[in-house]
């Protein structure tokens, strides 16, 4: 395995992913990446447009343009592997088999929803689908995620767990201690950087000096690939590599997914540190735009096929939102009672 | 106190106007975290600093709080006056090493031959709809830790007046700033004062039960006294403003006029700070005085959670004070 050159990932026009990597996977699977990305883009759509209505009494983070990096990631998965999800999850939680008006019941704070109102669209967890939840503290997930990594280990299963977090999570020790931890004892766990160039309002060419996150691997001794995450194929088979290494038991190794978030921060952000012609450029880059683009060129799907996957997701989160918007809300009798496992 | 001229800012700017001016004054003092140039800081409380002071000063850091906090120790040691920004209280726990077992120490440990005049501030609290890990009050941690000092101030006044007394103390120092008082507004002099620790404010007179309040919770404990009134119930407001130094003084004394405590804070109150202020009460003469045993009213022993109404009764809310407050009153009558 090779680390391609990041510029070369950066231009939209360079095929590094080969189209016949698209020929190569079932029909079923390009759709459903195509419409997990769609479903994860309405979703987003959907959670600003109730938020600006008021129905939402907290913040969130948006994954508009990110699309490709979770679902080309979990993509690679057997249905029974695991995640560990960061804030910024809304993809990775719809890639993982979320029931969508569940996920939306928890980000209205319902009774019904993937944490019964408790923790929000930051902490939504989905044990049934392998989805082991999300914190909110920023690189606190990744040792989590090692010891799930090591649970797999210690129970002889064949599972693998993917380890999700941004850029600006790499520069926390726990990050540093959790690869070096993963590489000694060979777990199965891949670890995958969502870079969407800012941690905050930090860009990381300044929280680091280094221009490629992947290279981090390096000092672990554990292999580190640098993507052009807005590609989805090229995501899903780096990532499939890595997932097969895992599996392999040859231990961990760290993805670094490069893409771009165009919304702001979270709710209370004014983009005074990236200028309109850096945002624009990256929506020209368009993960879900260029996917339809490339099943069609390489004549996998006609558009009339595309935009059927893709209304079909906008229907999906609207019905959603219309029943979760009518789910009871919680009451705050006895929860002393939820705190500790009996 | 000093005269105000009638200006009015938000606690938010008070906190900035402390920096401010002591940076101006002192070229050692300068200012570290996540976010806080041209972002201006998670609520905006460093917003155009880094135009007059320039990133050397107005230094912005990767994630790692554990790492700059401890770098904020080391630079203390050597004289500067760094003040930290926690993003939220909660993220503390990543830095507890830097501020427990060094920062806290060293002045002791090394036999009285080093200080550390490290400030360290942090949002904490509930009411934003954040969850678990960005709504928690985690002053008590730092109470049991000998070395560091605590400060959770209620108004603009106090958080201007408090924060320029610690930028200037020779230790460690917790400063709590509570997210829901940031857009509160109250009467705050241009000029540059310092108000002493340990030195706690009587908030409002009264003669038949003390509330002893900090933090948001001294505004509500007000609100909740003007509404006794109504009942007539005349509560007597006291408002610590620096947890470590405490003044037990004013606390006790309050309580032995009146009788009755009430102590209220937004901590779980398991382990609170409650348990301490109680322990100063019984421990001192007023035990003789009081009519009814002394109350905590704190959060729940839960995690805040995220759906609005079910975070709402987690923490005191003024209702709950007035209930509390007035079932206390009629005790032993
Ligand atoms: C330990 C910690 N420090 C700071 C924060 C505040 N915070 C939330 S998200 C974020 C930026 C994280 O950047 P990155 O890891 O690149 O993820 P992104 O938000 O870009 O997806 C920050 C600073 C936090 N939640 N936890
Ligand atoms: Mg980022």
């Amino acid at each position: 395995m090779s680390s391609p050159d990041v510029q070369e990932l950066l231009d939209t026009n360079s095929a590094v992913v080969p189209e016949s990597l698209a020929l190569t996977l079932p029909r079923e699977k390009l759709e459903w990446m195509l419409g997990k990305m769609c479903e994860t883009r309405y979703f987003e759509e959907k959670a600003e447009e109730l938020y600006t209505r008021g129905l939402v009494h907290g913040t969130m983070h948006l994954s508009i343009g990110m699309e490709a990096s979770p679902i080309g990631s979990i993509a690679a998965l057997e249905p029974d592997d695991l995640i560990v999800n960061h804030h910024r999850g809304h993809g990775h939680t719809i890639a993982k088999g979320a029931d969508i008006t569940t996920m939306m019941g928890e980000f209205l704070g319902k009774e019904p929803g993937y944490c019964r109102g408790r923790g929000g669209s930051m902490h939504i967890v989905d044990i049934a689908h392998g989805n082991m939840g999300a914190t909110g503290v920023v690189g606190s997930g990744i040792p989590i995620a090692v010891g799930v990594a090591l649970a797999l280990q210690m129970k002889h299963s064949a599972q693998v767990v993917l380890c999700f977090f941004g850029d600006g999570a790499t520069n926390e020790g726990a990050f540093h201690e959790s690869l070096n931890l993963a590489s000694i004892w060979a777990l199965p766990v891949v670890f995958i950087c969502d870079n969407n160039h800012y941690g905050m309002s930090m860009s990381y060419r300044h929280s680091m000096n280094i221009s490629k996150i992947s290279v981090r691997a390096g000092a672990y001794g554990i292999p580190g690939f640098t993507v052009d995450g807005n590609n989805v194929l090229a995501v899903y088979q780096t990532v499939k590599e890595c997932v097969d290494w895992a599996r392999a038991g040859k231990g961990p190794s760290l993805v670094e997914n490069l893409t771009y978030r165009w919304r702001g921060h979270s709710k209370s952000d004014r983009n005074l540190y990236r200028t309109p012609q850096e945002i624009q450029e990256w929506m020209q880059r368009c993960p879900i735009k260029r996917f339809k683009q490339l099943l069609r060129d390489s004549q996998i799907m006609s558009e009339q096929e595309t935009e059927t996957i893709d209304q079909r997701a906008k229907e999906t989160i609207d019905r959603a939102a219309e029943l979760a918007v009518q789910m009871p809300e919680p009451t705050p009798e006895n929860m002393e009672d939820e705190v500790y496992a009996p | 106190m000093t005269e105000t001229g009638g200006r009015e800012v938000t606690f938010l700017e008070a906190v900035r106007e402390a920096m401010v001016q002591e940076m101006r004054r002192d070229p050692t003092v300068f200012l570290m975290g996540e976010d806080i140039g041209i972002y201006g800081g998670a609520f905006g409380v460093s917003k155009g600093m880094l135009d007059e002071f320039g990133p050397e000063r107005v230094r912005e850091t990767p994630i790692s709080e554990a790492g700059f906090t401890g770098v904020a120790t080391g630079a203390a040691l050597m004289g500067m006056r760094p003040i930290v920004e926690i993003m939220f209280l909660d993220f503390i726990t990543l830095a507890m090493d830097a501020l427990v077992n060094q920062a806290a120490k060293m002045r002791f440990m090394f036999g009285g031959n080093a200080s550390i005049p490290l400030v360290c501030r942090a949002p904490s609290g509930s009411g934003t709809g954040a969850a678990a890990q960005h709504s928690q009050s985690l002053e008590a941690w730092f109470i049991n830790a000998p070395g560091i000092k605590v400060v959770a101030p209620s108004s603009a006044y106090d958080a201007k007046g408090l924060l320029t007394t610690a930028i200037r103390d020779n230790n460690p120092v917790l400063f709590i700033e509570h997210k829901l008082l940031y857009r509160t507004k109250g009467a705050v002099p241009e000029n540059s004062y310092t108000i002493p620790f340990g030195k706690a404010e009587v908030r409002r007179q009264g003669k038949d039960i003390t509330i002893i309040a900090y933090s948001i919770m001294a505004q509500r404990a007000l609100e909740a006294a003007t509404r006794l009134a109504e009942e007539g119930i005349e509560a007597e407001v006291v408002d610590p403003r620096t947890l470590k130094p405490l003044d037990v003084e004013t606390i006790v004394g309050s309580v032995a006029k009146t009788g009755r405590a009430l102590i209220v804070h937004e901590a779980p109150v398991t382990g609170g700070f409650g348990g301490e202020l109680t322990s100063a009460i019984v421990e001192s003469h007023a035990f003789d005085y009081l009519d009814a045993p002394v109350r905590r009213l704190g959060g729940r022993n839960i995690p805040i959670p995220y759906n609005r109404t079910l975070e709402r009764a987690s923490v005191p809310q003024v209702e709950d004070i007035v209930e509390t407050a007035r079932a206390l009153a009629r005790e032993g009558k």
